[in-house]
């Protein structure tokens, strides 16, 4: 099994590095281009992980206390194959 | 006095706390390396700069489950004063002791280069020894400064009177835009908790304490913990009726 964990700035928190990367993809040609956020993505394999409903609890208490930072930042938890 | 100057992987001012206290101010302190999960036997706590863990997935995100740091949350509850310097400010943000957060400079640059700092209130271990408003000169370099803190909780931090110190024109003394290395929120340059004996900042006091480095104005800072530890000043009370800045 897999989890998948996108952890993405607030939308209340500036992100200087999305407006850069949205500044070279006017310079690129991408007028259209309006907002950039810059996140981060994170697969972890899971070996044996026993039962869905607690390894998911314990997953969202991790994204909370280590994956993220609730003061910035959001996230998302999927968990698949 | 004896100071715990806290080691994590890829600490790299632990040196020069230790310096700056030993020698520049003359006060007894050791290593403890982040793997210990005891700080009985020392007087104060701090949390040098530096790149613990890389600073992979975010400063300090990764520092604040050493087993160390278990004791200092132990320490900070009991109430001896803890002490975060730039790294160790991010550290202590990130778990908890301290409010908000430092993400990525404004400028996306690492900022290298001395600041000038307003001391915004005396009441605090980490400032007693200095008047308000007394500016001071020493140096910031990191590359994930900026203070954030939702609205309430800035609010609360000026309402409280937890702004330490804010960064500001040397000459002038005003917090203004140009005289903010980082894009910090209202020039914040170092915050304490409500209880106010864990103080966290990102300018280096311990690069700051010897007049060959360029400035003495970090001892101040050392000697308010001094002189709070040696009873020389009474510490501020919980209950303590505080004005909020600007009133």
């Amino acid at each position: 099994m897999k989890a998948r964990v996108i952890v993405m700035p607030k939308q209340a928190v500036l992100d200087p590095q999305g407006n850069a990367v949205r500044d070279a993809l006017h310079h690129l040609g991408l007028d259209a281009a309006s907002v950039v956020r810059v996140g981060k993505f994170m697969e972890i394999d899971l070996a044996d992980a026993g039962d869905r409903p607690a390894l998911e609890t314990k997953l969202h208490a991790l994204c909370r206390d280590l994956l993220s930072n609730p003061v910035i930042e959001d996230y998302r938890l999927e968990l698949g194959e | 006095m004896r100071f715990a100057v806290i080691q994590f992987p890829g600490s790299n001012c632990d040196q020069d706390c230790l310096h700056a206290l030993r020698d520049d101010m003359a006060q007894e302190a050791e290593y403890v390396w982040h793997k210990t999960d005891s700080l009985a036997g020392f007087d104060a706590v701090v949390v040098p700069g530096g790149f613990s863990y890389g600073d992979y997935l975010r400063c300090g995100a990764i520092a604040r489950f050493s087993p160390v740091m278990a004791a200092v949350k132990t320490a900070a509850a009991d109430g001896p004063p803890v002490f975060g310097v730039c790294n160790g400010f991010q550290i202590l943000c990130e778990s908890g002791l301290l409010p908000g957060a430092l993400i990525r400079n404004r400028s996306l640059q690492f900022v290298c280069e001395e600041v000038g700092l307003r001391v915004e209130t005396s009441d605090s271990p980490f400032t007693c020894a200095i008047p308000v408003g007394t500016i001071l000169r020493m140096p910031v370099a990191h590359g994930e400064g900026c203070y954030f803190a939702d609205h309430e909780t800035l609010r609360d931090l000026e309402t409280h009177d937890q702004v330490l110190v804010r960064y500001v024109d040397a000459k002038t003394g005003e917090p203004v835009a140009a005289a903010n290395p980082n894009g910090s929120l209202a020039n914040i340059a170092g915050v304490c908790n409500r209880e106010r004996n864990v103080f966290g900042l990102m300018p280096h006091p311990d690069r700051a304490c010897n007049r060959r480095l360029g400035s003495e104005d970090g001892k101040r800072i050392f000697q308010s913990v001094i002189d709070t530890l040696a009873g020389r000043r009474p510490a501020p009370k919980d209950d303590a009726v505080l004005a909020p800045v600007g009133a």
